[in-house]
């Protein structure tokens, strides 16, 4: 379970509606606690995919390793990153699983004419086949 | 050459959580062939099904990225830190 404050989730859904009709995206920092993740922190980034923005995002290996080494400073970890689907479903794409890592969390969003909607987390598998959802679970603030 | 390989957060998993692995390489290529023989589940998250590096997967030899040396065949000396950086991608795909 990907537990996620009302609060983080605002300014999720406030990126997604800012940069549409572009997919946003950024980082997830968190915790792991047994089975769940708790998110405690955002790092929006600027999507890389000048090319594409519409329907593709990219963050650059500096940028992820600036996410690694804020996560270290504030004492927390990396767990994943958010994207947005404009106007498109909160599901991954065959895009999105042919270049996923394993173990991330990736929480997709759709943005339906500018407005944030239906909100996921998916993580792939081991052998890189498939995505299962996890489930997100909503809370005050973590 | 003694050199030392750090794993990305991902996939630490199947390096059974280690950080780092040191291992005996003379070249990228070399290293990162000693590290998937060493953990073969490592293999088709760095790998496409062709043999290639992903595109995603990113390697730096002392924080050079290995595009702009020799890729695969880039020279290790003794002592270099061979970092495997994350990219990370995707989108709605239409």
């Amino acid at each position: 379970m990907l537990k996620l404050g009302h609060s983080l989730i605002e300014k999720i859904h406030a990126h997604g509606e800012r940069d549409y009709p572009n997919e946003c995206c950024g980082a997830l920092l968190g915790r792991e606690e047994g089975a769940d993740r708790i998110v405690t922190g955002l790092m929006p980034f600027a999507n890389q995919r000048g090319d594409s923005p519409k329907n593709r995002f990219s963050i650059a290996p500096l940028d992820v390793q600036m996410a690694e080494d804020e996560a270290k400073k504030k004492g927390c970890n990396l767990i994943g990153w958010y994207h947005s689907h404009p106007d498109a479903p909160a599901r991954p794409s065959e895009f999105d699983r042919e270049h996923a890592w394993p173990w991330y969390s990736y929480v997709i969003f759709q943005v339906e004419k500018g407005e944030a909607r239906e909100m996921r987390s998916w993580r792939l598998n081991e052998d890189r086949t498939r995505y299962a959802e996890e489930g997100i679970e909503y809370i005050a603030s973590a | 050459m003694a050199v030392k390989v750090v794993i990305p957060t991902p996939l630490r998993q199947f390096t059974a959580k280690q950080e780092s692995v040191d291992l005996e390489a003379k070249t990228v290529g070399e290293a990162l062939n000693s590290l998937t023989s060493r953990y073969a589940d490592l293999r088709k998250h760095l790998y496409s099904e062709d043999g290639r590096l992903r595109s995603f997967v990113n390697v730096y030899v002392n924080d050079e990225d290995i595009r702009f040396l020799q890729k695969e065949k880039t020279a290790l000396t003794q002592g270099d830190t061979i970092s495997i950086v994350p990219s990370i991608a995707g989108g709605a795909g239409r």
